[in-house]
């Protein structure tokens, strides 16, 4: 975990404000307080995604909370598929799993 | 990264500064790893055109590419690990989505443990061995005025031929639903049988209506009756009952039979019976005729006159 000046040592041009507007919006989640934030290294590798579809994808400030929104749903569906597939390999005996298979294929 | 950024973003090595972005943000929509979960070849593919990015958009280190000075590698250091490397195991779970409103978390019933506990419970007859109770099965019944005034029982035949013998309590309306206790489906694994839910729908009664635990009765009575009064018999719930009908009764007149309506149950007391009259001339009658137009009555009556003007 690192403290805010870390991050903005890595992330040169983020404008702290916008940072804070960013936790405001919940797109970004530190742990702690406004003043003492800790940021995981989800929350970085978050703050990098948001830069680089604002400013590489030019998704737009009105967007944005669309596009975090669905990646969040994706993201949530591969775990728990992820969780899925776990459990099954686990769980499902051989035989199932062979007919799980043919019927998943197209 | 030995590949040659120019190559890599498919610009000419004479391609401006602007001409490179424009390339770079172009592949880097279609190979983001974000927007390719799970795709490794995307994501290596963003690597590259990321450090070749990296690369030309730098005037200084294009130059010294240019100029041989450094190889296609040598500006390149680690990319940082992606949003999605942490996203798709367990710190994503920091950001899972929360629904529009805020709040409770999760794909609002869409989960995989709900799908899988529904197909389960569907495709498995025996599935797990705790007890569950039995469903509750819904039937309707349709019962006849009186009894359902009354109380009475009566039997429904249930669709597998089985029959059950209805309690249907005095007073039920329509609508009333019965509950009979263990009387639905068969519980699993010893567990207790649901209940029997029976709606009931009460008959129309040819001259009865019910009002709540009262009862009202049009009744029909000759015009001697009316005009000499008359002990008649009245048609109850409970059976008939005499009633006096004083000299001088008329249509509408309107008399109470106390006790005879809903009989009194479960702590309700009895309702009562109102009694409507209704003077029935009958038949053409020439005696009648012959007197009615001989008679002057003493004091002449306009039964219209609350009509008038109107």
């Amino acid at each position: 975990m690192i403290e805010i000046e870390e991050l903005l040592r890595e992330f040169q041009g983020l404008a702290p404000p916008e940072l804070e507007r960013w936790i405001g919006n919940a797109w970004i989640r530190p742990d702690g307080m406004p003043g003492h934030y800790r940021f995981h290294e989800i929350d970085v590798a978050r703050i990098r995604l948001i830069i680089e579809l604002k400013e590489t994808m030019e998704v737009s400030e009105a967007a944005l909370p669309t596009v975090l929104s669905l990646l969040d749903q994706l993201y949530e569906m591969r775990r728990r598929m992820h969780r899925l597939n776990q459990a099954m390999a686990v769980n499902v005996p051989r035989d199932l799993a062979a007919r799980l298979l043919a019927a998943m294929s197209p | 990264m030995a590949e040659d950024p120019y190559k890599l973003l498919g610009v000419e090595k004479t391609a401006s500064a602007e001409d490179i972005r424009k390339a770079y943000r172009k592949l880097a929509k279609q190979y983001h790893p974000d927007l390719n979960p799970g795709n490794k070849a995307a994501e290596d593919t963003f690597k590259s055109i990321s450090a070749a990015n990296e690369l030309l958009s730098d005037a200084e280190k294009r130059a010294r590419y240019d100029r041989g000075e450094i190889d296609a590698s040598g500006a390149e250091k680690a990319p940082p690990r992606s949003y999605r490397h942490y996203a798709e195991s367990g710190p994503g779970e920091r950001y899972a989505y929360a629904g529009g409103g805020g709040g409770e978390g999760g794909f609002g019933g869409e989960n995989f443990e709900d799908i899988f506990s529904t197909i389960f419970n569907r495709g498995q007859a025996g599935g797990g061995t705790a007890p569950m109770r039995g469903r509750d099965e819904q039937y309707r019944l349709e019962a006849g005025f009186l009894d359902a005034v009354n109380g009475a029982t009566q039997r429904l035949t249930l669709p597998d031929g089985q029959t059950l013998d209805v309690k249907i309590p005095p007073g039920t309306a329509s609508g009333d639903v019965l509950r009979l206790r263990g009387r639905g489906g068969a519980g699993r694994n010893n567990g207790p049988a649901g209940d029997a839910l029976i709606e009931i729908d009460v008959a129309p009664h040819p001259f009865f209506v019910r009002d709540g635990r009262d009862l009202r009765l049009e009744l029909p009575i000759a015009l001697r009756e009316a005009v000499l009064g008359a002990k008649i018999a009245v048609p109850t719930p409970g059976g008939s009952v005499a009633m006096t009908v004083q000299p001088g009764a008329d249509t509408g007149t309107e008399l109470r039979l106390r006790g005879r309506g809903v009989p009194a149950h479960g702590g309700q007391p009895a309702g009562d019976l109102y009694v409507k009259l209704r003077v029935m001339i009958g038949p053409p009658d020439p005696a009648l005729a012959a007197f009615l137009r001989e008679h002057e009555p003493a004091q002449p009556v306009n039964p219209r006159a609350a009509m008038e003007g109107a």
